[in-house]
């Protein structure tokens, strides 16, 4: 079996911070008049979504394309998948037709995780259901480290207060940046109301707050999670006037942060809801470096995983 | 004339061990003592001959999932388990919910002819909770269970009525305790591990809360109730106690529920998803503890059996189930520190009295029909899917070494097992 991204847990610290260091390299790719290297020539990546996705699957092709790998396109909705085929057969012809790398993006959680035992191509975890989204959380990193000039090799992130807001229970963004943020040495705050933690957050290595003012003057990145519209008819919260009253970063609450503090987002926003439609666009908001990182980001796990034969896990 | 003797064994029943010769001459039990002979003679020096196992919980598949079990294929699984008796789950397609199913069941059960297959019934027309099904046309026919396995009753006054009717049948209804709306299709144990690994998950309490209401109902009406694979410290907390205030329940617990834990889910195999799901450590140590202080009545497997490709499906999709005829007393004697009799008080003796099997589970004495499992205690074997007689392969004990196994089993007085092979 070839190394795989399936969890940041695989990482642990050190591998974080060899690929954010690795980013560095190709963040300057990225600025180049032709932003492309030949490191990866002659290798094949898919990519095979079964959940929509734009963001994520245009970031992951085109890190692929700057790497010079062939790039192919799985698409679910005109496939044979339509046609009743098995994840497991479909990943294995892909697999017979030569595939390296296989990034997947699956509504259930742990499908990386069966396909990985199932194939010999690597594969890269590109959001399962609400289990992680281990990509998502090395940009966040990233990001976090390029605009707070958190360079340390060891851990960059130490004293670093950071609170992850909102729909923390169906979020993979969340699982992953959990595990991340504190394995790089961040103090982590989750700020929901109780229906949208997980039942044994408790058991989570980070703090809990259901009180979203009184956190926001002490922390220094404030992530807001995506609120899934729907979640008003689950019985999770009253309504999303009342979730946005108590936990939506409002421009109000935005004063009230420090002045050097990053407000991030996951994407696509609900501009009005857990975010105030002008907050995005202050200075602060990283929201846009955050998807221009998710390429250099995604070109660092692909190098790593199929161009210098290092294995992305630790041993 | 069919006759043997079954030589050099201890015997164990209800009353007691003792070290003798079991003779069958002809389906019944002609003589139990020493030196005794007669027709063939088998050897079973080093092993135990108890009454036969009797399962509670078993899903056959047939009719509608042939694909996965049969009721041969099944039954053949019981025998080589040691089992000569199993009540069959009504979850099939169509349900068992009238006389003409159980007819079915029946017949195919008596054409495979490995053990004796008793067919539950359900509840509910269609199990769907609405109306209750003809519950005496399908006692007419000898069903003493009732039940809508696979899914719990959820309207309180439609299961009070159940319980009058049933109580005026003489029959015991079965509940698979699960408050639906609270468990909210959670594929495994809400806890530490579903919370890690983003699987929706089911609180105890959705099974919990069941209970509690059918043990007030059982108050209310009186009638006999049974209740399936508890897999809850709390739940078994509850039988312990309504017990000790005098009522009179019964209640099952499954091998997988006092040795697996939801930790197992981590793999992502579906192989590991069962509803009830596994759950915490806790919750295992309880099931043991009830099964050691008598909590618990009796083991039950909740064989359930799926085609490969179902349990291949993302873990919140595949269906819920695992394999258990053929490891469930193997996994008793390895994981339960409890003495072999007692073992087999909770898979053969106490089953048999709670589905009101006569042949099953009596005394091993003269003149009682020959229904027997012969066990080496002290055997080990690894367990290997690919060489069990279900027709699914969805064990999650592959790969374990397991103690005791099943070297003989006598069906109404023929060897249907000789030395761990089928012979039908």
């Amino acid at each position: 079996m070839k190394p795989s991204l399936l969890s940041v847990s695989d990482l642990g610290a050190d591998g974080l911070v060899q690929i954010l260091e690795l980013t560095d390299s190709f963040v300057e790719v990225s600025n180049r008049a032709i932003p492309r290297v030949p490191a990866l020539r002659g290798r094949t990546v898919v990519s095979l979504f079964y959940e929509d996705s734009t963001r994520t699957r245009l970031s992951f092709e085109t890190a692929a394309k700057r790497l010079s790998a062939d790039v192919l396109t799985f698409s679910v909705g005109t496939s044979s998948v339509k046609k009743g085929e098995s994840i497991r057969d479909t990943v294995q012809t892909i697999e017979a037709m030569g595939m390296d790398l296989i990034i997947v993006r699956h509504g259930s959680a742990g499908v990386p995780h069966r396909i990985a035992q199932w194939v010999d191509a690597s594969v890269v975890n590109a959001g399962d259901g609400w289990h992680e989204h281990p990509t998502q959380a090395l940009l966040d990193c990233f990001t976090i480290r390029s605009e707070l000039g958190r360079t340390s090799a060891d851990r960059p992130f130490d004293g670093l207060h950071i609170a992850l807001v909102g729909d923390v229970l169906h979020s993979r963004v969340a699982r992953s940046d959990v595990l991340a943020f504190t394995a790089l040495g961040a103090n982590v705050t989750v700020v929901a109301p109780p229906t949208l933690l997980p039942p044994a957050v408790d058991t989570w290595p980070v703090a809990v707050s259901h009180d979203f003012d009184s956190v926001l003057p002490e922390v220094d990145v404030v992530y807001l999670l995506r609120m899934q519209l729907e979640r008003q008819h689950e019985a999770l919260v009253p309504s999303l006037r009342e979730y946005t009253s108590l936990y939506g970063l409002t421009p109000a609450r935005a004063g009230r942060l420090a002045k050097h503090a990053l407000i991030m987002h996951p994407g696509p926003m609900n501009r009005g809801v857990e975010i105030g439609a002008e907050v995005a666009d202050l200075p602060n908001a990283v929201i846009t470096q955050q998807v221009a990182n998710g390429v250099a980001v995604r070109m660092a796990v692909l190098y790593r995983l199929l161009g210098s034969g290092v294995s992305l896990t630790h041993e | 004339m069919n006759e043997f003797v079954l030589k050099g064994a201890t015997v164990i029943d209800a009353r007691g061990r003792r070290i003798a010769d079991v003779a069958v001459v002809d389906g019944l039990i002609a003589g139990v003592g020493d030196d005794l002979s007669g027709g063939s003679s088998i050897d079973c020096g080093g092993c135990v001959i108890a009454p036969g196992l009797v399962d509670l919980h078993t899903h056959l598949r047939q009719p509608g999932k042939e694909e996965a079990e049969t009721i041969e294929s099944g039954s053949r699984a019981a025998a080589l388990g040691g089992y000569t008796a199993v009540v069959a789950m009504p979850n099939t397609s169509p349900t068992i919910d009238s006389a003409s199913v159980v007819r079915e069941v029946l017949d195919l059960g008596r054409i495979a002819n490995l053990v004796d297959v008793h067919s539950s019934g359900a509840i509910t027309v269609g199990r769907q909770g609405e109306q209750l099904a003809p519950m005496a046309e399908m006692a007419a026919l000898g069903v003493k269970i009732f039940t809508d396995d696979g899914t719990g009753v959820q309207d309180g006054r439609l299961m009070r009525r159940a319980m009058e009717y049933a109580r005026g049948l003489g029959v015991t209804l079965a509940q698979h305790c699960e408050d639906d709306a609270l468990a909210n299709g959670g594929s495994m144990h809400e806890g530490e591990w579903s919370s890690r690994l983003g699987i929706p998950g089911q609180p105890a309490e959705a099974e919990e809360l069941m209970v509690m209401r059918d043990l007030a109902l059982a108050r209310l009406t009186g009638a006999r109730v049974h209740f399936q694979h508890l897999s809850t410290a709390g739940s078994v907390e509850m039988i312990r106690l309504a017990r000790a205030a005098g009522q009179i329940v019964s209640a099952e617990a499954t091998p997988h529920h006092f040795t697996l834990t939801d930790a197992e889910c981590a793999s992502y195999d579906p192989v590991f998803k069962v509803n009830p799901p596994l759950r915490t450590e806790r919750d295992r140590d309880a099931v043991k503890a009830g099964l050691a202080d008598g909590a618990l009545d009796a083991i039950a497997t909740d064989h359930a059996p799926h085609a490969p490709e179902t349990k291949e499906l993302p873990f919140d999709q595949a269906p819920p189930g695992m394999l258990g005829l053929e490891t469930a007393l193997a996994l008793a004697l390895t994981e339960l520190a409890i003495p072999l009799e007692q073992i087999l008080a909770l898979m053969s003796w106490k089953p048999a009295a709670i589905a009101g099997l006569q042949d099953h589970g009596g005394l091993i004495d003269v003149g009682r029909p020959a229904n027997l499992c012969v066990i080496d205690p002290e055997a080990t074997w690894l367990v290997d899917a690919s060489r069990l007689a279900s027709r699914s392969r969805n064990t999650p004990y592959t790969g374990r070494k397991l103690k005791g196994r099943v070297r003989h089993t006598i069906f109404n007085g023929e060897l249907v097992v000789r030395d761990g092979e089928a012979l039908r």
